[in-house]
């Protein structure tokens, strides 16, 4: 049976070799390896130090609840179980975390709605858990299809949400997320998204340090709350807002404690950038017209269009968002300054993305921002759709 | 560690309130006490449970005092609440308590439990769950069973006052049979969920159904629960405290409801399984029962 007690100065309890965030994203040699993103979530946590996970089965993402609960029979992760649905599993989960264990769970589409209530309550207690989303359709009527409207649920939620693009991105993302999420001027709740199916089912080359180093253990002592384990004073408080003595006193909490959590996941913008390497990615040309600002697999699909689009002549530029939430108002703003057009390709049907966009540049942009194209259920997106949308505003000469 | 959480930075100590420094010098804690802790140190021991917000004369805070001073080890122990007029309570009580949603309070234990297990596997952390009739039996059934089901080492102690008191009265799944409530304006159709006996056949190592009127008899109960969840698995206490207020009862009619039912709904119900029957005896010839 593996003991958090076996941990050393140098070793977690799994035996491997506790390493900085920086050595294990940025300083570690890395091997090429081929692997799904079920794959790779499990290798990420692998290289985590996880206290604690609890699972429920959904397509698309059983797989990597499978594996990380493999992990646990491995020994590298403390404590693992499949909970009722996934309502009792986001609160077990935030058990785990309040009692001050590095928690992840992972869920898709009508898990995460079915989980709801919890996320707030998870950013009210400032728990610094991570769930990974692989997004899928829902119901109704009964969807497994990839489809990523389940975010737009989320992002009031007053958790984090980044998005990784692709196998290699959700490996260093997971890692980041807990490093981000468990700062103490931060420390909120983390959600990583990936288009299910699309990346979680893709096997795809990806670089990976060694399996013998970790990050080093959370420090819940460190955190802005005590954990709940009757280790650290004070000896009498509540842990969330009073509710209870007053109406003043309640409304005066709860409305300052909802900034504050919202403030939280501000703080988290120079960590972040950091360690994901900026907020956004952009390639392409510097001072195109046409602008894609996407996310996931619509920013893969977007690069497609860039490509395609250079070979008939026409700039084109793709500003990956990597955060949602906070979202990357300022550096959304830079990489699309020399816009005319800017498109937000999405995989869902009321384009949550497209609204974003259009509120971060309200004002500020003389940009057209056309929320297209936009497939929904289990459609792809295939890079014609997005050139035929180029096209009503873009001459495209055929054949160029 | 635990119970020097509760130790008062000298520097500040002029400053504190009484409450507090009575706290540190006058409260019963395992590590400092000369011998079990008990009802009888309601008389002249501090209690960890401050003034309250609930019903002048309201059986729950009653039976919380009880519960409360019959910890086995209060500094070691966490509770779990969920919404209703037990969370009033919970804020003035001096432990580290979570009220997270309203029905997920024995997931959120079971999430608590693993973990301090997982992080402390030489000290004893002792977790229970507190919460009403409406948010164990009706809207948190599924996390109440499923935590019984995983045999969770967790007491769950419902405060059945047969009602969704703090939501102005309404028919819950604890409220007996023809009883006319908000939202069961021509009396309740089913019978009494007999949520005692869900938990045996749902793996609970002990379920008991008592009132609150005999405070030792309280006492008793909660400390051989918790005895038995941390050794053996899940154990259920189903204690009725009636909400005076919505049988229209006067403040001190509490105690003669209680005593009423003692021979009637809550007539004395008691599993214990062969295993912690035993254990039981252990705990005896121990001195800790
Ligand atoms: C999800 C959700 N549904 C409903 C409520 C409203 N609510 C708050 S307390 C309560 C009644 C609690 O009843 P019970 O558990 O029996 O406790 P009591 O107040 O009777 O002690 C209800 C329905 C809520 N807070 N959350
Ligand atoms: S409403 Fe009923 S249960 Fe709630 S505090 Fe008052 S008497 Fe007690
Ligand atoms: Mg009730």
């Amino acid at each position: 049976m593996t003991l958090r007690s076996q941990m050393t100065a140098e070793k977690n309890w799994a035996g491997q070799t506790m390493v900085t965030a920086d050595h294990m994203l940025f300083e570690a040699p890395r091997e090429k390896h081929f692997m799904t993103g079920s794959e790779v979530v499990k290798e990420a946590m692998k290289r985590c130090t996880v206290d604690a996970s609890v699972s429920y089965p959904i397509t698309p993402q059983s797989e990597a609840a499978h594996l990380i609960g493999e992990l646990w029979a491995e020994g590298y992760i403390g404590t693992y179980f499949r909970g009722e649905n996934e309502f009792g599993v986001m609160s077990e989960v935030a058990g785990c975390a309040m009692a001050g264990a590095r928690t992840v769970t992972t869920t898709s589409g009508p898990g995460t709605l079915r989980a709801m209530e919890n996320f707030p309550m998870w950013a009210g207690t400032r728990i610094p858990c991570q769930l990974i989303l692989m997004a899928r359709g829902i119901n109704s009527p009964l969807t497994i299809q990839p489809d990523n409207l389940e975010v737009s649920f989320m992002l009031e939620t007053g958790c984090m949400i980044w998005y990784a693009e692709n196998v290699q991105e959700l490996f260093d993302m997971t890692i980041a997320a807990f490093i981000v999420a468990e700062k103490p001027d931060v420390h909120v709740p983390i959600v990583t998204v990936v288009d299910g199916f699309f990346v979680s089912h893709t096997r795809e080359s990806v670089m990976l340090p060694a399996d013998d180093i970790a990050l080093f253990p959370y420090d819940p002592y460190a955190a802005p709350l005590p954990p709940i384990d009757s280790e650290m004073p004070p000896g009498r408080f509540l842990r969330d807002p009073f509710v209870m003595k007053s109406n003043y006193i309640s409304y005066a909490t709860h409305a300052s404690w909802q900034w504050e959590v919202r403030s939280a996941a501000e703080r988290s913008r120079p960590y972040a950038k950091h360690f994901l390497k900026g907020l956004v990615h952009s390639v392409g040309d510097e001072d195109a017209e046409v602008v894609f600002v996407s996310c996931g697999t619509a920013s893969h699909q977007s690069k497609e269009a860039n490509r395609e689009l250079t070979k008939l002549g026409i700039k084109s530029k793709v500003v990956k968002l990597r955060t949602i939430r906070p979202f990357p108002t300022a550096e959304l703003l830079e990489a699309t300054k020399n816009a005319k057009y800017i498109f937000v390709p999405e995989f869902n049907v009321t384009g949550w993305l497209h609204n974003e966009v259009l509120q971060a540049l309200y004002g500020k942009s003389e940009a057209t921002v056309v929320g297209k194209p936009r497939v929904a259920g289990g459609m792809s997106m295939p890079v014609e759709v997005i050139l035929k949308e180029v096209g009503n505003f873009v001459k495209i000469e055929q054949g160029a | 560690m635990s119970v020097d959480i509760y130790k008062i930075n000298p520097e500040f100590r002029s400053i504190m309130p009484k409450d507090i420094i009575d706290l540190e010098d006058n409260a019963t804690w395992h590590a400092t006490a000369e011998k079990n802790r008990g009802i009888s140190d309601l008389t002249d021991k501090k209690e960890i449970l401050e003034e309250h917000s609930l019903c002048a004369g309201c059986p729950e805070a009653a039976a919380l005092r009880y519960i409360l001073t019959a910890l086995p080890i209060p500094e070691d122990t966490i509770i779990v609440n969920s919404t209703g007029c037990t969370s009033l309570m919970f804020p003035h009580i001096a432990l580290h308590t979570v009220h997270s949603l309203f029905g997920n309070q024995n997931a959120v234990a079971s999430g608590i439990k693993r973990t301090l297990d997982w992080r402390f596997p030489d000290t004893i952390k002792d977790v229970i769950v507190l919460a009403g009739d409406g948010a164990t039996i009706d809207i948190g059934l599924d996390y109440t069973l499923q935590s019984f089901f995983r045999q969770e080492k967790i007491t769950t102690i419902c405060f059945d006052n047969e009602v969704y008191a703090n939501t102005g009265g309404q028919e819950s799944g604890s409220t007996p049979k023809g009883q006319v409530f908000k939202m069961a304006p021509k009396g309740k159709v089913f019978d009494k969920v007999p949520m005692w006996e869900l938990a045996v056949t749902s793996g609970c190592q002990y379920s008991v159904k008592l009132t609150a009127s005999a405070p030792k008899k309280v006492a008793k109960v909660l400390r051989e629960a918790v005895l038995i969840a941390r050794e053996l698995g899940p154990t259920y206490i189903h204690l009725y405290t009636p909400c005076i207020l919505e049988i229209g009862l006067a403040a001190n009619e509490g105690l003669w409801e209680m005593k009423e039912q003692d021979k009637d709904r809550f007539d004395s119900f008691r599993y214990v399984s062969p295993e912690a029957e035993e254990y039981l005896k252990e705990c005896k010839a121990k001195g800790i029962l």
